[in-house]
């Protein structure tokens, strides 16, 4: 019970807890049903490019193209949509590109065993690129009024507006795969140890293989979103918000270095996120001032875990040893295991 | 390892093929373009009638929100506005994102709307991202102004033209013709790709370089700097070094000219190519002084921030409403009339250049 309670999701929603009571007390129009909606709404396309992300940091790869593929299937939306065709058709246009982008990652990442760090910052510039290509640097507006509701209004008499309501949905869908099924329990043993994993039968290139293509449609929607929400297709839509979708999940309690992290913590992180920053915003505080307690938060979330072992291990020393108390033994070896693995692997394949 | 490679294949497939089946089914009919633009174009917010007589409310709470906050130009036409609104007894304050991105402002105008600010007088990043959120602000009572660069005509009451663009462009082209002696390639260096005021004056400049007096003058590119000091330098160096023979740069954004000024400066081109466009006298003041710019242009922004902060003022007092016609008065600038489509113009930009450059300081 005492190792629940000192759990970083549970100091996440503390805090969380914190900032919403804290806000509603201090900051006039802070607690109005207009704002809170806005707030969620501010941060459905950071939170799908978190859970798309998620799944994909577990196993202990990453994905920074999260946020370019946005921006190139908004582009295609726009060209496609400039170009007279239905709004229906484009949807599933624009997820199939987002999968296939995704799956050019992974087919960089899995199928010729590239780091997914390198890969990803390469594709990042390339698919912005694209995009820029696509639509050039014009911007492309007048989406239709029966499916703009969809990113901007709230169900009629909540708080809560529809693409949150997707958002949740999805979260609900990401959380029940990662936590209670068995492919979701072999991303933590892949993110633990990838050899282990493959000679434990788990199809460790299939799963990421995936992974990357659940990304990119995952992307794909978070760029309808935009889209809709703006009113406005353009090459740079969503610029920069990868690292603000790394910095929530990392913020979440989820290793950099795989196999550790839930979908609970993400989710407050999320919240916590978009309620200080509102918060602030409301209180007039600087963008500036903003991303130092962002960094702060960030850096914190990193040294919590670390410090709490640290403590933990100089006050029993013997703990570290037993088997029940796993962290120092989690944490410790991964990086080792996360940058080797990738290097080894293929040579012993193909054996 | 085989299994491994068709997993991926056929998944691609699979996704693709999954895709392509919704597409055909969804592709016939469905809401085009067309059929969206149909059922637009209402103004609904032109009932309200003006009374030009009305006071002026005191403690009106009006904010400022430019492209980016960090922009020294826009600092200073926001410092005019916040003067404007205290000499009205109100209080003004400046806040905005710190990039120019497209939806960064739309945060801050919601938040605006929260904290019940009387007016917001915003310079659009993007004329249509910002569009939805100030409606609504509209909606709920909030007066919109919008200076610098537009938003959506329906997105806003009044918008403050620092010249008209039409004047601030081919006056841009006589200016460059008469440097380079009305022969040569010139390049425009301008800020980012959407925005709003540049891409009207680039328009016109095009449109002026047609005249048979300007049939020697060819422009070459137009390159963008993003009003990013960084990116604007190289994009001059990338400018000079491709076109060898180039003879101008015009820079109509004030970030642009002085990172292309600092280049030029300390290149081989001083003195060679002209550098002339739209800057402001302080950034520009020790170019002017050892040669590297002869001549540039500039409205007062001060005067533009102010105007635009009379006119919030008076959009949230009722005495105007944005209808072409009415008279808008503006303290110390005397009377503006409003012309068509809600917009109020400035005046003619200044010229500055080595014998006039002491006598301004912002």
């Amino acid at each position: 019970m005492r190792e629940k309670l000192l759990r970083w999701e549970s100091v996440l929603l503390l805090l969380c807890i914190f900032v919403f009571v804290w806000g509603s007390a201090s900051t006039p129009g802070f607690a109005e049903t207009d704002n809170i909606s806005f707030l969620l709404l501010d941060y459905t396309e950071v939170a799908l490019l978190a859970l798309a992300l998620l799944p994909i940091i577990l196993t202990g790869e990453i994905d920074l193209s999260v946020a370019s593929i946005l921006g190139f299937c908004s582009a295609l939306t726009g060209v496609l949509w400039d170009a007279g065709m239905s709004f229906e058709s484009i949807v599933p246009i624009v997820l199939v590109a987002g999968a296939v982008l995704g799956s050019l990652n992974a087919t960089l990442i899995v199928r010729f065993a590239l780091p997914a760090l390198a890969v990803t910052i390469g594709t990042l510039g390339l698919y912005r690129g694209l995009a820029y290509v696509v639509l050039g640097d014009g911007a492309v507006t007048g989406f239709p009024d029966v499916y703009r509701p969809i990113a901007t209004e709230e169900i009629p008499g909540t708080f809560l507006p529809y693409a949150t309501l997707v958002v949740l949905l999805l979260g609900v869908l990401v959380a029940v795969v990662v936590h209670y099924t068995p492919v979701g329990r072999s991303l933590y043993a892949i993110g633990l140890g990838e050899q282990t994993a493959r000679f434990s039968g788990i199809r460790v290139q299939r799963i990421k293989f995936v992974l990357y293509i659940v990304s990119g449609i995952l992307c794909a929607i978070a760029s309808l979103v935009y889209t809709l929400r703006y009113n406005s297709a353009r090459a740079d839509n969503a610029n920069g918000m990868e690292l603000i979708a790394v910095a929530a999940v990392l913020l979440g309690g989820v290793s950099i270095f795989g196999g550790r992290g839930t979908v609970v913590g993400v989710a407050s992180a999320l919240l916590l996120m978009a309620g200080l920053r509102n918060v602030l915003f409301l209180n007039d505080v600087t963008n500036e001032i903003q991303n130092v307690i962002n960094g702060l938060l960030l850096i914190i979330s990193v040294l919590v875990p670390v410090v709490a072992n640290l403590v933990r291990r100089r006050r029993t020393p013997a703990a570290a040893a037993i088997p029940g108390s796993p962290p120092p033994q989690e944490t410790l070896p991964d990086p080792v295991g996360a940058t080797a693995a990738p290097h080894g692997t293929p040579e012993e394949d193909q054996r | 390892m085989i299994h491994h490679r068709w997993s991926g294949k056929r998944a691609l497939l699979a996704v693709t093929s999954m895709g392509l089946a919704a597409a055909l089914v969804a592709g016939c009919g469905g809401t085009t373009k067309d059929s969206a633009e149909s059922g637009s174009g209402s103004g609904a917010n032109s009932e309200k009638v003006a009374d030009p007589n009305a006071p002026i409310k005191e403690g009106l709470q009006i904010a400022f929100l430019p492209k980016e906050i960090d922009n020294p130009y826009e600092n200073i036409v926001d410092q005019g506005g916040i003067a404007a609104v205290a000499e009205l007894k109100g209080t003004g304050k400046e806040v905005g994102p710190s990039d120019a991105s497209a939806s960064s402002q739309v945060s801050y105008i919601n938040t605006l709307v929260q904290q019940n600010q009387d007016a917001i007088v915003i310079a659009a990043n993007d004329p249509n991202a910002v569009a939805p959120a100030l409606k609504d602000a509209m909606a709920k009572g909030i007066a919109v102004v919008s200076y610098d660069s537009d938003a959506a005509v329906d997105a806003r009451q009044v918008f403050v033209n620092q010249a008209d663009s039409e004047s601030i462009g081919r006056s841009q082209i006589q200016m460059v013709s008469e440097q380079i002696g009305g022969k040569g390639k010139i390049a425009i260096l301008s800020a980012t790709p959407n925005a709003t005021n540049q891409n009207t004056w680039i328009e016109f400049m095009k449109d002026e370089l047609k005249k048979p007096e300007y049939k020697d003058i060819e422009l070459v590119t137009v390159a963008y700097g993003d009003d990013d000091d960084q990116k604007s330098f190289q994009e001059t160096q990338a400018l000079l070094s491709s076109n060898p023979d180039l003879k101008a740069i015009v820079s109509p954004t004030t970030v642009g000219i002085s990172a292309a000024a600092r280049y030029i400066s300390s290149s081989p081109y001083k003195g060679k190519v002209v550098l002339t466009g739209l800057g402001t006298p302080n950034q520009m003041r020790q170019f002017i002084k050892d040669g590297t710019v002869k001549e540039f242009a500039l409205w007062d922004p001060e005067q533009l921030g102010y105007l635009a902060g009379y006119a919030a003022a008076a959009l949230a007092s009722g005495q105007i409403t944005g209808k072409e016609g009415e008279v808008l008065k503006a303290g110390k600038l005397g009377e503006r009339k409003i012309g068509k489509n809600g917009e109020i113009i400035l005046g003619p930009p200044t010229t500055f250049n080595a014998d006039n450059i002491d006598e301004y300081d912002f």
